[in-house]
């Protein structure tokens, strides 16, 4: 059986990560597992945990009423899922769920924030992954916008 | 004064082609089969493009998406007066032809490497054959990944040959679409999310990359970060065509001609401009 | 076929010799085309003798501006160049490429045109003309694929070529290489000599064609005064450049400063009305036309002279790649002294000057370069 750090050591997200920041945060982080069909976040909860998926795939979705979610990106194995828990109010903006069996280390947001808060050197070398990841899909958003297959 | 000198056959005159098959793919999207009414086709290279001539209407490049043993497959989106008439044919239609012209995917230099293909939209059509060939020599070649962009699943082009391909163990098969409905269990997100999971070696990869030109250029910047050089990485350029053999100037793009240097021209070539408005 | 020039033995002949010259090569079954007043312009039309040269007008010419003058002299060749260049007869402004139409059994039948081709002779082409028309020769006959009629035109043309006596006020031949002393790819070249009372026309062979030519023609040796005359004319002119253009490193010079603030500058003043263009005798740029009969029962396909400045140039499905005139000048005046070099391996400027006359608002591509040379690698930079 695997310990925790070894767990979130495996995880491109982590990759060069000082053993002693892994062991640190592994005291924040837990094992999840999610059905098909089971939500990790739902829009307006406390943005509570972040997540790094192990395998599986998420969803990330947004519901209005009368019409069926729209998936804006799909995301599976290696990638992370939520960014609200850095942002005050530290509230979600999305849904996301599972398309398939997911399992996902979560890292409880209070804590990890604690630990940030406590260590800025830790708290840099999580932004260095963590920046880079959203500057990626903000990109990516802009080009999904952009419809360029459209016949115009 | 006068003397009648005969000409030596000119590049600018088709030949004359028949529609031996018409295919619906998607709205406003046909692929053509056509087969010359007299002699054999002119040998093609994947990536080429043909010049097709709708009587008394015009002429438009387009890429050969695939051969058959006496014509070329032609697959082609309705946007304008010459694609409109072209893609309203059915079998038995005549049509102008000239071509093959312009360079093609270097799939016999991709030989001994991995291969990434990348394709949006339409874009699968021109690389089609070069996938094709790959795979009908699959043991020449390392990891094989076909990426496919495309704005909905309703518009997945060549959808039962993606499948196809992807019920094959030995190639990686990942379709994405910009906006998902809800039957849709597929990938969500942009061409570039997909090239950032695949797997290849960077130090020994070519990657193929068609279409849409905004596409491209985000698609060729995450192969580049993925460490990918430059000249191993390959995309199919369009622009404006009248004469296609470099007579005419409407192609050029900087330096080049899209209709002779390209349209498939490796990345180091054209990085410098390939962001640049207007050029 | 070209002769060393060490065996162009100077002959000399007159005016009558040079009326004798057209008639023969008019005889010979040549159309001869040779420069001729026209709305207050020297142009090329068809000719049939030396009264239809512009006898004693000379142009002055300006950016923008473009007028006659009457000479002191008698000089036949005695101005610079006008708004015509040979292109227009070597790679016609229109012409048909072939016909469609539906044959009885359903099938199309393409045939090329029925034309017969004219086999001209060129009086008065000068040093730049020259070079120009090899640089079309690049372009259009020899590469892959060859224009075929303007490769059999260009085959057949019997040229005469002038040194020129007198250089225009855009002229910057002498910056280019490529005058005002013709070197090479003519049948005879004259040099115009007027001094001392007497009309003659030193006569240079350059070809067997012409060296035949010369033989119908009543012609005296050169002497060595007038052998020097001719030379010193050359040298004269060469000293007159209206302009001048810094060739160094300009292949490398624009195609570094693409976005260079100066294009925003010269877009201010181009009208993108493609003049430039059509005067220029090295653009080649084409499109075609598609013409049917109501019925769509034949159709032909026209080429026709088009030009970088025109918005459709460049569209693509969903609009044009270069909307702006920023991005259209650029376009022209990048591919002409620099993209082309590494497309045919050669400028495709001669620095006739025809581009900054007939600009309407005296756009000068000498000073635009000179602009981009004195502040290069300006990206924004004050």
């Amino acid at each position: 059986m695997e310990t925790m750090d070894q767990l979130m050591a495996k995880h491109p997200f982590f990759a060069g990560l000082a053993p002693e920041y892994l062991e640190l945060l592994a005291g924040c982080a837990r094992n999840y597992r999610f059905d098909a069909g089971e939500y990790l976040i739902r829009e307006g909860d406390p943005a509570d945990t972040f997540y790094l998926i192990r395998h599986g795939r998420v969803t990330l979705e947004i519901a209005a009423p009368g019409s069926a979610p729209v998936v804006i990106s799909t995301l599976g194995e290696s990638e992370i899922v939520g960014a609200s828990w850095i942002v005050p109010p530290y509230r979600a903006e999305f849904d996301a769920r599972a398309m398939d069996l997911t399992r996902a280390i979560g890292i409880d947001a209070k804590c990890l924030r604690g630990k940030c808060d406590a260590d800025h050197h830790l708290g840099y070398e999580m932004m260095q992954r963590f920046l880079p990841i959203i500057v990626k899909r903000l990109h990516a958003t802009r080009l999904q916008i952009l419809d360029v297959y459209g016949s115009k | 004064m006068m003397q009648a000198v005969m000409p030596p056959r000119d590049p600018m005159v088709p030949d004359v082609y028949r529609v031996s098959r018409a295919q619906s793919e998607l709205a406003g999207v046909v692929t053509l089969e056509v087969e010359p009414v007299s002699g054999n086709r002119p040998a093609g290279l994947p990536g080429q493009f043909n010049m097709l001539y709708a009587m008394g209407i015009g002429e438009v490049a387009i890429s050969i998406s695939g051969e058959t043993p006496r014509g070329f497959v032609h697959t082609i989106r309705a946007v304008g007066a010459v694609s409109g008439a072209l893609a309203g044919m059915e079998e038995g239609a005549v049509l102008g032809l000239r071509g093959p012209y312009g360079t093609g995917w270097p799939v016999a230099e991709a030989e001994g490497s991995d291969v990434v293909f990348v394709a949006g939209g339409l874009g699968l059509a021109p690389l089609r054959p070069a996938i094709e060939a790959v795979l009908a020599a699959r043991e020449r070649y390392g990891r094989v990944t076909i990426l496919a962009g495309c704005r909905s699943p309703r518009e997945i082009l060549f959808r039962h040959q993606l499948e196809h391909w992807r019920q094959r163990l030995d190639v990686e098969v990942q379709v994405t679409v910009d906006h998902a409905d809800t039957e849709w269990r597929g990938n969500v997100g942009v061409v570039p999310s997909l090239i950032r999971r695949a797997a290849f070696d960077p130090d020994d990869t070519y990657a193929f990359i068609c279409g849409p030109e905004v596409m491209m250029r985000f698609s060729a910047t995450a192969l580049q970060e993925a460490n990918l050089p430059a000249e191993r990485t390959f995309l199919s350029m369009e622009r404006n065509m009248k004469c296609a053999i470099g007579l005419c100037g409407h192609c050029q793009f900087g330096p080049s001609f899209i209709c002779k240097d390209g349209p498939v021209m490796a990345l180091d070539r054209i990085a410098g401009i390939l962001a640049m408005r207007e050029i | 076929m070209q002769r060393d020039s060490a065996d162009t033995a100077g002959l000399v002949i007159d005016p009558l010799g040079l009326q004798a010259l057209i008639e023969r090569l008019a005889s010979m079954g040549f159309r001869v085309v040779g420069p001729a007043l026209r709305d207050d312009a020297v142009v090329y039309d068809d000719i049939t003798g030396i009264g239809d040269l512009p006898q004693g007008w000379t142009d002055r010419q300006e950016p923008g501006r473009y007028r006659l003058e009457r000479r002191q002299d008698d000089a036949l060749f005695g101005y610079a160049v006008g708004p015509h260049s040979w292109k227009k007869f070597l790679f016609p402004p229109v012409e048909t490429l072939w016909s469609a139409r539906w044959d009885d059994k359903g099938g199309m039948a393409i045939s090329p045109p029925e034309t017969s081709q004219d086999k001209f002779a060129f009086i008065g082409v000068r040093g730049c003309e020259l070079h120009a028309m090899a640089i079309q020769d690049r372009v259009l006959a020899e590469g892959d694929h060859a224009n075929a009629t303007y490769a059999a035109r260009r085959q057949e043309a019997f040229i005469v070529a002038v040194n020129c006596g007198q250089a225009g006020g855009t002229c910057f031949c002498v910056s280019m290489e490529t005058g005002p002393k013709v070197e090479s790819g003519f049948d005879l070249a004259l040099t115009e000599l007027l001094d001392g009372g007497e009309h003659r026309f030193l006569v240079e062979i350059g070809s067997d064609a012409g060296a035949q030519v010369m033989e119908e023609v009543p012609s005296a040796p050169a002497s060595a005064v007038q052998i020097e005359a001719a030379a010193a004319v050359v040298e004269r002119t060469a000293g007159q450049m209206g302009r001048s253009l810094d060739t160094n490193g300009i292949k490398e010079l624009l195609q570094g400063n693409l976005e260079h603030p100066r294009w925003d500058e010269v877009a201010e003043r181009c009208l993108t009305c493609a003049n430039c263009t059509m005067v220029c005798p090295t653009c080649f740029c084409t499109t075609v036309e598609d013409h049917s009969d109501l019925t769509n029962q034949s159709a032909e396909r026209v080429r026709k002279w088009d030009s970088c400045f025109t918005m459709d140039f460049s569209y693509v499905h969903g609009g044009s790649v270069r909307s702006s005139t920023r991005s259209r000048y650029r376009q022209w005046m990048t591919h002409k002294l620099a993209n082309w070099i590494d497309q045919f391996g050669t400028s495709g400027c001669v620095g006739c000057g025809r581009c900054v006359t007939w600009c309407p608002v005296g756009i000068d591509i000498t000073e635009e370069a000179a602009a981009i040379r004195a502040t290069p690698g300006g990206k924004g930079e004050a």
